[in-house]
């Protein structure tokens, strides 16, 4: 990178850090929890993009790790008392360990077969979290409502304290970013390579020595341990969950944001969770239907027009502006 | 044993049901090798065109086949107009264009007639003579329309040449282009040929469940369930695999897990068919060489 | 035009990128023409571009009966229609498919039915092996076997042009004789005139009347087999034997 691009990327950084940093305390508690949940929105989606969009295994389904991340998260908060930034390793773990064993079967699968699996898995989670049998854990069809986390240390700023929703905020922002620090390096290595190389080319990479089961499964582990995590963030954000909150629909939804935000691009997944975010609500305006309409037009055009995201078709923008300005 | 015998015969009933949506599954995947996960919701919206030309006062039959035309029509378009600028796509591309596909079907049902459920008749009076113990009328009479279609269906497959094209077009079309295929079109056939036997799918569902936008999420699931069962090539597999889920929804729901979990029924089909016997109970294993 | 085919200032493009450059070459009617090189030197675009799989530009006119054709521009399937059966690379055999259903789609653009029964009985006669394996799927034939079989299902076109693409590629030698005795065989008995590709140039110096050799995308030398065959430095410059 030239000189004076790396100046730019360094003033850049500092701005957005400024603005990540200042912002919650110059608008209302409310937005500072949208913006919350857009980070968690991004780690989802980023969750999904390690399998879906690095490895190329579909998933329709991801709604089911972050329903099982928020439910492990409201579990151990409300029957065990377990403060709230504990359950998220917690919910990792548990995520990557059921991610890992829906890799088995996932393994003799590819394209349609996986995306219809997957699906299958996302339409029955919601009647399995409503099962009476588990009533006890699970708070059945009412869900569980949890104590909101208040921030451990007194602060103002610009005349605004340190609310709850900022706190929290500030919190999902540090685990966020070390979310995606965590994919990147995980992602630009040997690692990232294997998966790649196993998405494009997977008989080669067998001959290659890549034990593609292994690699595959672990991948799936990893993809819903990062989404599960995310789920976990949500619940201690909304402070509830209930069986209804994770349909079919929030894994259409985190596919969208995926999209939106460029297969296979990391910074993408942040435009993907601001989406998701946001679009219902201005769509919502329109008329009750109107969000899956305009989520299902959207998403055939971006197929169209910018099948790379956002990301691919900022990457383009740039190399237009520098080809024009060298040229 | 009546109780039993109660349940296998509700199960086959609604695996009629299942199955042909399976079949119109098996007919994407015959033409196109895609799974086309807005099967529901377009069989949907065609029973919704169906049930506004009986409310306009035609005639149940004039309106059904008046809908299956439409339908045939419709899916015809929808391939030809927005899948194909897409279809050397790679699958994911193609797996989003017919989620955004399910999400503008559902979304059109909503806002062209609202959410409010609406009763609609089936064409079987109750008192009709083939009314049974165990079958209504309107159970038997969807079989026999079911099998109609499915017989009409195999005998196009296997004995005339377009039929052969379909397949071949699905499945190499580098080849058929070679030997005088119009492969666009026989894509184009084969959303045709599926969205009209969604249409009847959906309009036989209809008077069982009520119709409002969301009448075939959950059968869509079985649907998938009964089309791999039976191999998602092999079209009479399609509709034995419906009946099978049936049943077993039916049986495993009364007997061993409760009614809460069925769709969970489903999904245990679906991924232990994929893992175990991928090519279905009667599906031909492909062979490739790498 | 007395020719079967001829094509002038044919280039063809993948894309932006030029792979032939402005070739000229015909074919004549009832003998087997070749196109010889190496790996990338535009054969297997000449057929694709023949068949208008692939955008080209220039001239290609084919006179099979019904009067001079204009083929750039047309529609794959017209082109079929016109009596151009192509045996790609790689056999391109419908995998999933009955061996007997992969000969009814090498028909698939004729009506008289009658006649495909025959030639499907033809193709079995030709071909023992095939006829023992009618119902089995194509994908579990032997690579020599999926190579007649690929030709044969040309064959049911009844073609006024038959192209080939590597016939020889991937094949035991003993069995890409017994194709290339076949192919022969089919010339002489049936008048099909024929555009073979190959890399095994003496194989088909010995089956061809006239030969064309391109080097990345142009005509570099062309004339008689027999000619081109004896001529030791052409041989020896051109084709390292």
């Amino acid at each position: 990178m030239k000189p004076l691009d790396r100046k730019w990327v360094w003033i850049g950084s500092l701005l957005l850090l400024a603005v990540l940093l200042v912002l919650p305390f110059l608008v209302k508690n409310y937005r500072v929890f949208q913006f919350n949940l857009v980070l968690v929105y991004a780690v989802a989606i980023l969750g999904l993009n390690i399998l879906t969009g690095f490895n190329g295994q579909f998933s329709l389904g991801h709604g089911a790790f972050y329903a099982f991340g928020a439910y492990t998260a409201a579990i151990l908060m409300s029957k065990y008392g377990v403060p709230y930034w504990a359950t998220l390793p917690a919910a990792f773990v548990v995520c990557f360990v059921f991610g890992f064993l829906v890799g088995f079967p996932a393994l003799r699968l590819a394209g349609h077969f996986l995306a219809l699996a997957t699906f299958a898995l996302a339409l029955a989670v919601p009647q399995l979290l409503k099962y009476k049998k588990i009533e006890g854990f699970t708070g059945g069809v009412q869900g569980l409502v949890l104590d909101k986390p208040q921030p451990p240390f007194e602060f103002r700023f610009l005349d605004q304290p340190l609310s709850s929703d900022r706190w929290l905020y500030f919190f999902t922002l540090m685990v966020a970013a070390l979310m995606f620090l965590l994919a990147w390096n995980l992602l630009r290595g040997r690692v990232g390579r294997a998966l790649v190389a196993i998405r494009d080319h997977p008989i080669a990479a067998t001959a290659m020595g890549i034990n593609l089961p292994m690699f595959k499964s672990l991948t799936f582990g990893t993809s819903a341990g990062f989404t599960g995590l995310a789920g976990a963030l949500g619940a201690i954000a909304v402070a509830f969950v209930s069986p209804d909150s994770f349909t079919v629909q929030l894994s259409i939804f985190l596919l969208v944001g995926l999209v939106v935000g460029g297969l296979a691009s990391i910074p993408g997944a942040i435009f993907g969770g601001i989406f998701i975010q946001y679009v219902p609500n201005i769509a919502d305006e329109l008329s009750k239907s109107a969000p899956a309409a305009i989520y299902g037009v959207l998403l055939i055009a971006m197929m169209y027009l910018m099948p790379s995201g956002v990301m691919g078709g900022l990457h383009r923008l740039w190399a237009r502006l520098r080809a024009n300005s060298t040229g | 044993m009546e109780a039993l015998l109660y349940q296998v015969s509700s199960g086959l009933a609604n695996g009629i049901i299942y199955g042909s949506v399976a079949l119109a599954l098996v007919m994407i995947y015959q033409a196109t090798h895609h799974i086309n996960f807005a099967q529901g919701e377009m069989a949907t919206f065609s029973t919704f065109i169906a049930w506004a030309l009986i409310q306009a006062g035609w005639s149940y039959w004039a309106a059904f086949f008046f809908t299956v035309a439409v339908s045939f029509a419709g899916g015809l378009l929808v391939q030809r107009i927005v899948l194909r600028p897409i279809e050397k796509a790679p699958v994911l591309t193609n797996v989003i264009v017919f989620i955004g596909l399910l999400l503008i079907f559902n979304a059109l049902s909503g806002m062209l007639f609202d959410h409010t459920i609406k009763a609609f008749d089936s064409p079987f009076a109750k008192d009709a003579w083939f009314d049974t113990k165990y079958f209504s009328s309107h159970q038997v009479g969807s079989a026999g329309v079911l099998l109609v279609v499915l017989f009409a269906l195999f005998a196009f497959f296997k004995y005339t040449s377009v039929g052969l094209a379909m397949r071949a077009a699905a499945q190499n079309p580098d080849s058929a282009m070679l030997v005088g295929i119009r492969v666009s079109w026989m894509l184009g056939l084969g959303w045709g040929l599926a969205a009209a036997i969604g249409a009847v799918a959906g309009m036989m569902v209809a008077p069982i469940v009520f119709l409002d936008p969301n009448m075939m999420a959950g059968i869509l699931l079985y649907g998938f369930a009964g089309a791999l069962l039976g191999g998602i090539d092999n079209p009479l597999g399609a509709v034995f695999g419906g009946l099978v889920v049936g049943v077993l929804e039916n049986l495993l729901g009364a007997y061993v897990i409760g009614t809460e979990l069925k769709l969970t029924v489903a999904l245990v089909l679906i991924v232990g068919t994929l893992t175990l016997r991928p090519d279905g109970l009667f599906g031909k294993k492909v062979v490739t060489r790498v | 035009m007395a020719n079967l085919f001829e094509a002038k200032k044919l280039s063809a493009f993948y894309g932006a990128t030029q792979v032939l450059f402005d070739i000229d070459f015909d074919i004549e009617a009832g003998k087997i023409t070749t196109i010889l090189g190496a790996n990338g030197a535009g054969k297997t675009t000449t057929l694709r571009a023949l068949c208008q799989i692939v955008r080209t530009t220039g001239s290609m006119t084919l006179n099979a009966g019904a009067g001079e054709v204009q083929l750039v521009g047309m529609s794959t399937d017209a082109i079929v229609r016109m009596g151009v059966a192509h045996v790609p690379d790689g056999r391109g055999t419908f995998t999933a498919l009955s061996v007997e259903d992969n000969l009814k789609l090498g028909a698939y653009v004729r009506t008289d039915k009658a006649e495909v029964a025959r030639d499907i009985d033809k193709a079995y006669a030709r071909f023992p092996q095939l006829a023992e394996r009618r119902n089995q799927q194509a994908g579990t034939l032997s690579g020599g076997e999926q190579q007649m079989l690929a030709i044969s299902r040309a064959l049911m076109l009844r073609p006024k042009l038959l192209l080939l693409d590597e016939p020889s590629f991937g094949l035991a030698p003993m069995i890409v004789a017994e194709i290339f005795r076949i192919m022969r065989s089919i010339n002489a008995e049936d008048g099909v005139s024929m555009l073979l590709v190959e890399q095994n140039a003496s194989l088909a110096l010995n089956l061809a009347h006239h030969a064309y050799l391109l080097e990345t995308g142009t005509v570099a030398l062309s004339g008689p087999a027999e000619q081109i065959k004896n001529d030791e430095s052409v041989r020896r410059a051109y084709l390292g034997y």
